[in-house]
């Protein structure tokens, strides 16, 4: 039984999407006699006239002019991060690095201003860090990114 | 449709076969040259499946802005990993499973807030009403519409993207199978529980059939 109308429900879907071979119609026929089969064959029948009636609006045609034009910045822009971020990385970990020296090789500089140099740089970098953070936790989860101001 | 004769040279092909055979012969080329780091062959690849890609999308997530932006970024990791595709095989097919999966967890890492059917979508026909319980036409095709999307959104996100796909973009079941990469048989069984599902959904507002 089981076996049956697992038949049933995958010829009753091909006839819903026009996928029947003449000999599976003749079989699929021969389900809608009973009343159960021919019940469930109505009320899917139904649904497919009503999602047949709807489609997508089609966006305005500069959507598509643009489209390619989208993609191909992304990339380029992609490649142009990547060489930003290396040279970022590099001259942050140089400037760190003599930051470091004048910290604490730099005998000339009074205790009280190596303290606050440090705090400085340590306190930009948590609030940098700590604002790109929320940002990007803001944007990927705003549910009202999409309602126009 | 194939004309059986005893000689093989006269084995016509007809028009559609010519045109699927030059199609995939193009698509083909394409990769090849994309794989070469061409990005203008790329770039006709996206323009030929741009469409397709932004409503399926658009389907999945229901948010426009980000169909556009998730077909698009699908488009820059295709394009960054095409050396990896094997240029015999449907582009489309191949791009379909990043930009499901990007959908997929977009759908994830957001609690999403569709937009509803009558921002992002129309009627196709005018036939609806018969099929109504109340007689008043163009209001009750917009009331149906919404309710359908709005049970649309309520099922799972795989059986959406079947409904989707078979609904709105029309694919046959072999495509569906190529781009979910499963057999068809469970292209068809999915299809059922997933109509069934809206079905089920929206039983209080389509009439009884019988």
């Amino acid at each position: 039984m089981i076996q049956k109308h697992e038949q049933f429900r995958l010829l009753m879907m091909k006839a819903l999407d026009g996928e029947l071979s003449p000999q599976e119609e003749t079989e699929f026929q021969q389900f809608l006699q009973e009343k159960a089969f021919r019940r469930e064959w109505l009320e899917f029948k139904q649904l497919k006239e009503v999602t047949q009636g709807m489609k997508f609006k089609y966006p305005p045609q500069e959507v598509w002019d643009s489209y390619w034009m989208n993609v191909y910045n992304r990339l380029e822009r992609g490649l142009a991060w990547i060489l930003l971020s290396i040279g970022a990385i590099i001259f942050l970990s140089y400037g760190l690095y003599q930051l470091f020296h004048v910290v604490v090789n730099g005998s000339e500089l009074p205790l009280l201003l190596r303290v606050a140099i440090v705090a400085l740089v340590i306190g930009t970098a948590i609030l940098l860090v700590s604002v790109i953070r929320e940002k990007l936790f803001v944007r990927k989860r705003d549910p009202y990114k999409e309602v126009q101001q | 449709m194939k004309t059986k004769t005893n000689d093989w040279t006269s084995v016509n092909p007809s028009d559609e076969e010519v045109s699927t055979t030059r199609q995939e012969l193009d698509e083909r080329m394409l990769v090849v040259r994309s794989q070469r780091g061409e990005k203008a062959a790329f770039g006709e690849l996206v323009r030929r499946y741009m469409q397709r890609a932004y409503f399926t999308a658009l389907g999945i997530t229901g948010s426009g802005e980000a169909a556009l932006d998730l077909s698009q970024d699908a488009f820059i990791r295709a394009y960054r990993a095409i050396k990896k595709f094997e240029p015999g095989r449907p582009f489309f097919a191949w791009y379909y499973q990043i930009l499901r999966n990007l959908c997929f967890n977009y759908l994830r890492d957001r609690k999403r807030h569709a937009a509803p059917f009558s921002e992002i979508g129309e009627s196709r026909l005018s036939q609806i009403s018969d099929v109504l319980q109340r007689p008043d036409e163009a209001l009750q095709r917009k009331e149906i519409q919404e309710a359908v999307w709005q049970a649309m959104n309520r099922l799972k996100p795989e059986e959406r993207e079947i409904l989707i796909l078979r609904e709105f973009e029309g694919y046959s079941y072999n495509d569906i199978a190529g781009m979910l990469t499963i057999p068809v048989g469970t292209v068809m069984s999915r299809l059922y529980y997933a109509r069934k599902s809206l079905r089920d959904q929206l039983s209080d507002r389509l009439k009884d059939p019988v």
